[in-house]
């Protein structure tokens, strides 16, 4: 066996394990970890596909960051595991019949003569000096230009979304009370004070 | 050498796994998120391997705006999960049925 292709099925077992690991463990945290397992097979796999700069976006920003992220919200959250995983029996034989279900049929249509991508040869290897990173941005500030600002748009309305969401209701908030606002009549505005007039 | 279908079969099975997920764990909202994000990986695992095999680098450039689009939507998720168990004090999803008429 070649060593590219034990890598490949080294690598896919446990991103599968991992993930069938993710779905199935009781403790979110363990669930949380495995998934990391998982992202950092695919980053691997995805070095065998020789798309490095996507690799390592994989692991230092999804590993890095997202699944850092979860973990602090469910380290954080006090979660009634056991009352969550009711139903997790009864639902089983269903959803592991759906699973390989799809399974085979996925794999009856890619791996059959009719899709015929076994047709399709492996790629010659990249001439020397060849940098996958480079290609990747000459495309994106060229071709993609306005997709990746729209791509900044959506990451700053992230941002904005998830500090307004959290934001406790505070001294520090000011906010409007529309249906005050709204209601208001006129002699609410207005405030006539009785005083002697004076004289001069 | 693995071919291409290697890498769509692999796919295909992280995908199901991502299903077969959101099938056992229907009340944990937080799993619900993580296999939405294993679902996310086949897909994007699926443009790589076809970006690698048609030697086309765009197929690499989509990967990378749904891995962008991919952070945006856990971020929110994980904040509206926040205010949800600040709130309710459960991540249930049987007990979010606050909508309901």
């Amino acid at each position: 066996m070649e060593p590219k292709t034990a890598i490949f099925y080294v690598l896919s077992a446990i991103l599968v394990a991992a993930s069938l690991r993710v779905i199935t463990a009781k403790n979110p945290v363990h669930a949380v970890l495995f998934l990391v397992l998982g992202f950092f097979s695919a980053g691997g796999l995805w070095l065998t596909l020789q798309a490095e700069f996507l690799a390592i976006v994989l692991v230092v920003v999804y590993v890095g960051a997202v699944m850092v992220l979860f973990l602090f919200v469910v380290m954080m959250l006090h979660i009634d595991v056991e009352r969550l995983r009711e139903g997790f029996w009864s639902n089983l034989p269903v959803a592991i019949g759906v699973g390989l279900l799809m399974v085979f049929e996925m794999a009856l249509v890619l791996t059959g003569r009719y899709f015929g991508a076994d047709a399709l040869p492996e790629p010659a290897a990249a001439a020397a000096g060849y940098s996958n990173t480079k290609e990747i941005g000459r495309v994106l500030f060229s071709d993609y230009v306005y997709p990746f600002e729209l791509a900044s748009v959506v990451l700053l309305v992230a941002i904005v979304a998830a500090v307004a969401l959290t934001k406790r209701p505070g001294k520090d908030k000011k906010e409007q009370n529309v249906r005050k606002q709204t209601a208001v009549r006129s002699d609410e505005r207005l405030r006539i004070v009785a005083m002697p007039s004076e004289k001069e | 050498m693995p071919s291409l279908s290697h890498y769509l079969v692999l796919a295909a099975i992280l995908f199901a796994i991502g299903i077969v997920g959101i099938f056992l764990n229907r009340r944990n909202l937080i799993v619900l998120l993580m296999a939405i994000e294993l679902m996310l990986l086949a897909v994007n695992t699926n443009f790589v391997a076809f970006s690698h095999y048609l030697g086309d680098i765009n197929g690499q450039v989509f990967v990378f705006f749904i891995l962008t689009v991919a952070a945006a939507e856990s971020a929110i998720g994980l904040a509206i999960l926040v205010i949800l168990f600040r709130n309710l004090a459960t991540i249930d999803v049987d007990d979010l049925d606050r909508l309901k008429g």
